[in-house]
């Protein structure tokens, strides 16, 4: 089971949309089969941290194998603690997209939910995969449904948005590309966990002078797709003009991908360059908080407010990661975790709005906790998720990422932390305006309350942010060591080692336990490792 | 007796947290009395159980004094951790008590005071939310889960200033609150890290632990900063220059709302930080004397706003200000148990204040301006007796217990060796004078003379607050709260006749907070009155610097006789006091000649110093210097510099010049932008899939 539970969770969707296109084009079957093969693909993600080894630094449920002899690809795919929240971030999502796509996507539903599926398997498949090519043709794979899903769905610019949005993230990746060809031909292998050890080992010829060039051929891929400022304005055309599904996997689970990307490729392959480079990197993501935040204040359209303030929020997380602390590390995945929980719900909320008035414009609304208690009611505990409030999911993310930011350079701690100032600024302005005062347009009055489908898709990303801001080690428990692995690069990950062995209790324990077990110092300090 | 024993202390937050989710998730379906019901129960059983512990707390040897209790983790990272867990000391304990208390009887008032609002199940579910913070922020034992409360008691306060949601200066009000209130939570985070950077953590008692063998630090150095971004976050919860701001417009919210948070229990958060972190505090003697020239500024500033004020609750408000400046004052002096008592003795008169202010109001149905007050005083009665207890209290007249809370707090920043200055004190004396006089003011113009009527002019303030509806549809509502208060005044005109005393539920409370505002002050009578100063003995513990009642005698150390000496402090203490009484009855007499037997004069002299009284009766127009100055810029900086032009105009515009050069230098662009996207999508699902179907048949080769 242990083997193939990746393999299962990262097809189930895609088996599911080959079966989906063999079904009658009847709405009311389409809806219910793609809600129920997404809540498989969740049901099954969930053997991950239910058979997590907790002991293991490394990755786990590793599958290998060769798959094509020349060139040398393999299929392998594992995750570590930090990976496998993002997969299940995935699953979780998912089946409240296809839920809130119910009654928001009209014509050509068995190809909405075709693409959406396909696009879940793609998602996976990025977080999942060790070798280089399978991630990159998950990578790519990623982005054309998601075009599709933008420019056939979208608003009226749709068309514009999907071709600034493929067009920006395919230019940038085919510097990753070429970064990914270059490591395999000075190494003859795909396999992460072997061009990073022969990186530590020096075993690559000429990879010093090309490691400048390596590291930012994967930086910009990255750095596009977080959006890390200024590669950002595709984010908001494409937020603006998709459908709220495509939003909330666009915001949930397609920017996480640029952080990941950073965490895993560029901060653990190439330590030296990314240290290096930090300095500037940071200062990006400063300026992406702040500016994010600022220009979200002002903006008059809902869904461009939150489409900034999620480059905002990601310049968090990049800004936690390039400060290579334990405490900015574990925060940034767990803000990654975070932002999708929040942004997703809140746009989710925006699409809600949108079914009933055809419009993002916040001064079409306002009044309307009068005559939508119950909206209103957990749009605000969105949105307090989002600005950080202390027992909501967002603080924790944000707490850790500054505390270890400011341990690592008090300029980005004090930076970085105006950001709880200017969060709270445009949500709140935003909540004001939307939902307070007197009901000023009289169509709002009559505005129908969340109803029971709605709620169901809402209720459960309320109570996960709940959680998550309540029992946080839940999450950071795995997470903890797998960043501690990635942050010292010297001890040798390598798939052979990791564990197989289930662990069943371990969410409990790792709820009550706080006891962590002791790094192995040694191998810190010991830079010829060789791979076994 | 069990070394140590369990007291589940997390039940005490835990129960007003349950009542407020009970009566959130089900409270629209239930009747008001059953909404009532749930909130008085958890939040009176959160009361006695804070008796019970205090009963069981006077057993505790001092030894295990304090009493920690930790629960499970909440945040772990490397080798940071936080947990959920409560400390118990005698601070904790008076505060505590203060909360469960007051904040009890406070809940009993509402049930009357809300009897008619909409949205009756919301009040009581975020005024029960607000004990859970609150009682979080008091018991944590590390710095972290306070701010949880910290930031607790915030979003409580917005969403009860924002009650009246209808209403958009409510609505803005609340926002404002919690912006700046956040603007101090921002200093506060930085506080914490660096704590965090210096010692790892954040529990009180490693830090506590960490700092005591530090050497006192006279420059800018950790302690010294670290200290001054504690108290920058204080002043924002404590509505302290220059983020005292938030504090008059959160009077918003309904009456009761003001007594309990923004008078009692909330805004006295920031003081207990302070005393709370006492020993990092006289680890940083800049810092402490930053902390009592803002106390003192604030005070004086604020008195001198309340002076002018119309509106009963923005004299209350600004009164508040003052107080707490009061407060800061005593802790920069080293005085921490002082400025304990007086947030304690203050819970008891301003909270009595702001439920009598509310009486009044809702006797008057929902007139909120002075000006159309007069001649309350035999309408209502009860009102009127227990207003008059709380506003000697606050002027300080012994032997009520304003006095000897602001008596010990003048005479400490008079005499502490160390910290005091005479200047400090001359301040909070002016304030008291002031402070007597602007409560005479409220209390003979609302009590006394002719009842005056409404003039219907630009002045009247829209009074709907205390009638404007919850939840309740929006059309009713808001409207007929208004008509309700411009009739009330109306009816009146015919000697008062609906002018009526509020009912026993309401009355109640003011009579428990009276006796409580008679009589505090006992606990704390100083030596040279002829008490023994029980209060400052039981928590000296907590603050060990002032841990001997005659403390200011070792600041002496050149004298060797300490007998005669103490005689000679005494001597000069009661000078003191007897200075600060006159200078009460002297506000009294002002007042009495001013809004009593001459209240044509009050005109007379503002139309002559008429560039002082608009300053003072436009605050200074630090609102508006804040907007000129800070916000506006922000906003519109924002939009026409950041986004029109930085993002629209340079870098959006970059992409797409890019964008469109490489379409127009390719045919196969050209070519997909003239089709449809469904023509593109295809092709490219196409391609995708030949890749695919290579890699599969190369994979199965």
């Amino acid at each position: 089971m242990n083997d193939w539970i990746l393999t299962l969770i990262t097809f189930v969707p895609t088996a599911g949309a080959l079966l989906l296109m063999f079904l009658p084009r009847n709405d009311r079957v389409l809806k219910w089969s793609a809600l129920i093969i997404s809540i498989i693909a969740f049901i099954f993600s969930l053997h991950l941290p239910a058979h997590w080894s907790s002991g293991a630094h490394g990755f786990q449920f590793a599958v290998d194998a060769q798959w094509i002899k020349s060139p040398n690809i393999h299929y392998h795919m594992a995750v570590d603690g930090i990976s496998v929240w993002l997969v299940l971030l995935t699953t979780f999502l998912t089946p409240f997209c296809v839920l809130i796509s119910w009654k928001s996507i009209h014509g050509a539903t068995k190809e909405f939910f075709v693409l959406m599926l396909v696009l879940e398997t793609a998602m996976i498949g990025v977080f999942v995969s060790l070798d280089l090519f399978l991630f990159y043709v998950f990578w790519e794979g990623a982005l054309i449904p998601m075009a599709l899903i933008i420019g056939m769905y979208g608003h009226e610019r749709r068309v514009y948005a999907a071709v600034k949005f493929f067009l920006y993230t395919m230019v940038a990746s085919v510097f990753m590309l070429a970064s990914i060809i270059w490591l395999y031909v000075h190494t003859g292998s795909f396999d992460y966990s072997i061009i990073q050890n022969a990186i530590q080992n020096h075993s690559i010829s000429g990879f010093g002078n090309a490691a400048e060039l390596l590291f930012f051929g994967f930086f910009i891929a990255f750095a596009v797709k977080v959006p890390l400022f200024p590669f950002h304005t595709w984010l908001p055309d494409a937020h603006v003009e998709a459908p709220t599904a495509g939003s909330v996997l666009l915001a949930g689970v397609l920017l996480k991908m640029g952080v990941y990307g950073l965490l895993r490729f560029n901060v653990t392959l190439f330590p030296d360059q990314a240290h290096e480079h930090a300095w500037w990197i940071n200062t990006l993501a400063i300026i992406g908080i702040i500016y994010g935040a600022l220009v979200a204040l002002v903006q008059p359209n809902m869904k461009k407010l939150v489409a900034y303030s999620s480059v905002s929020h990601l310049g968090f997380c990049v800004l936690g990661i390039f400060t290579f602390t334990q405490a900015g590390t574990d925060g940034a995945v767990y803000q990654m975790l975070n932002h999708g929980v929040s942004t997703g719900a809140l746009f989710m909320l925006l699409g809600m709005l949108y079914e009933r008035r055809h419009t993002y414009e916040i001064k079409e609304y306002g009044g309307l906790a009068s005559p939508m208690p119950v909206y209103s009611t957990l749009f605000l505990m969105i949105t307090l998720s989002s600005v950080g409030l202390p027992l909501f999911n967002g603080f924790v993310g944000e707490f850790l990422v500054l505390s270890g930011a400011f341990s690592a350079k008090a300029l980005y701690g004090i930076l970085g932390t105006t950001g709880v100032i200017w969060s709270a600024g445009y949500l709140l302005w935003l909540y004001q305006r939307t939902f307070f005062g007197q009901v000023t347009q009289p169509v709002n009055a009559s505005l129908h309350d969340a109803d029971g489908r709605e709620r169901v898709s809402l209720i459960p990303m309320v109570a996960m942010a709940l959680i998550m801001g309540v029992a946080s080690p839940l999450w950071i428990r795995m997470i903890d060591p797998a960043v501690e692995h990635s942050l010292r690069p010297s001890n040798v990950i390598s798939a052979e080692n990791a564990t197989h062995e289930g662990d069943g209790d371990s969410l409990a324990r790792a709820f009550l336990n706080s006891t962590r077990t002791a790094r192995p110092e040694a191998a810190a300090s010991v830079p010829d490792i060789t791979r076994k | 007796m069990n070394p140590s024993p369990n007291f589940n202390l997390w039940l005490i937050p835990i129960l007003p947290l349950i009542g407020s989710a009970i009566n959130g998730i089900f409270g629209k379906r239930f009747a008001r009395s059953l909404v009532a019901t749930v909130a008085l129960v958890f939040s009176g059983a959160a009361f006695v159980y804070a008796l019970w512990v205090t009963a069981q707390f006077s057993s505790l040897p001092q030894a295990s004094i304090p009493h920690i209790e930790r629960l499970f983790v909440w945040i772990q990272a490397g080798n940071f951790s936080v947990d959920y867990g409560f400390y118990l000391d005698q601070l904790s304990l008076v505060m505590l008590l203060v909360v469960t208390g007051v904040g009890f009887v406070i809940h009993i008032y509402s049930v009357g005071y809300m009897a008619e609002e909409g949205g009756y199940y919301r009040f009581f579910s975020y005024l029960n939310l607000f004990l859970f913070f609150m009682l979080t922020l008091v018991l944590a034992h590390s710095y972290l889960l306070m701010f949880v409360g910290w930031e607790g008691v915030g979003l409580a306060s917005y969403l009860l200033i924002g009650f009246f949601f209808l209403k958009q200066s409510a609505a803005q009000a609340g926002k404002k609150a919690f912006i700046t209130n956040r603007v101090g939570d921002f200093a506060f985070l930085l506080g914490m890290f660096l704590l965090i950077r210096q010692f790892g953590t954040l529990d009180y008692d490693k830090v506590f632990r960490g700092i005591a063998p530090m050497p006192v630090e006279h420059s800018l150095g950790f302690l010294t900063i670290t200290a001054l971004l504690m108290m920058f976050g204080a002043c924002g919860k404590s509505a302290q220059i220059p983020l005292y701001v938030w504090l008059p417009d959160a009077m918003e919210g309904p009456t009761p709302v003001s007594a309990l948070i923004h008078a009692a229990t909330m805004v006295t958060a920031g003081v207990y930080m302070i005393a709370r972190s006492n020993s990092l505090f006289m680890h940083a003697p800049i810092a402490m004397g930053v902390v009592a020239v803002i106390g003192a500024l604030t005070a004086i500033f604020a008195a001198s706003i309340g002076l002018v004020q119309n509106d009963i609750k923005r004299v209350l408000a600004y009164s508040t200000v003052s107080q707490l400046g009061y407060m800061f004052l005593a802790c920069g002096v080293a005085a921490f148990s002082a400025g304990i008592f007086h947030l304690m003795t203050h819970a008891f008169f301003k909270a009595l204040l702001f439920l009598a202010a509310g009486s009044v109001i809702h006797g008057l149905g929902g007139e909120q301006d002075m000006r159309h007050m007069g001649g309350l005083r035999k309408l209502i009665p009860w009102t009127f007796w227990t207003m008059t207890v709380a506003t000697f209290a606050i002027s300080g007249f012994p032997p009520l217990s304003g006095f000897f809370s602001k008596d010990e707090i003048l005479w400490k920043a008079f005499s502490d060796a160390q910290h005091g200055s005479w200047i400090l004190w001359l301040v909070g004396l002016i304030t008291a004078g002031m402070t007597s006089f602007y409560m005479f003011r409220l209390w003979f113009m609302t009590f006394f003379g002719e009842r005056r009527q409404p003039v219907h002019d630009a002045h009247q303030e829209p009074t709907g607050a205390v009638h404007a509806p919850g939840t309740a549809p929006a059309d009713v509502g808001h409207q007929s709260g208004v008509a309700h208060s411009a009739a009330a005044p109306g009816h009146s005109a015919h000697g008062g006749g609906h002018v009526h005393e509020s009912p026993w539920i309401m009355l109640g409370p003011l009579v428990v907070l009276a006796i409580g505002a008679f009589v505090m002050g006992w606990v704390g009578i100083p030596e040279a009155l002829g008490g023994h100063n029980n209060f400052d003995q039981f928590l000296s513990p907590v603050f060990h610097t002032s841990s001997e009642p005659a403390r200011a005698l070792e600041n002496f150390p050149a004298e060797p006789q300490k007998t005669e000496n103490a005689g000679e402090e005494k001597g000069l203490e009661l000078a003191l006091a007897g200075t600060s009484v006159g200078v009460a009855v002297l506000g009294f007499l002002l007042a009495w000649q001013f809004y009593y037997r001459r209240p044509e004069l009050p005109q007379r002299i503002a139309a002559s110093m008429s560039g002082a009284y608009r300053t003072l009766i436009n605050k200074y127009w630090v609102d508006e210097a804040y907007y000129a100055t800070l916000i506006n810029p922000i906003v519109d900086g924002s939009r026409t510099v950041l986004w029109r032009g930085v993002d629209v105009g340079v870098i959006d515009a970059m992409v797409n010049g890019a964008g469109t050069t490489s379409k127009e230098a390719s045919g196969v662009t050209r070519r997909m932008q003239s089709g449809s996207i469904r023509s593109y999508a295809g092709w490219v699902a196409l391609g995708a899939a030949a890749v695919v179907a290579f890699m599969i048949w190369a994979g199965t080769r």
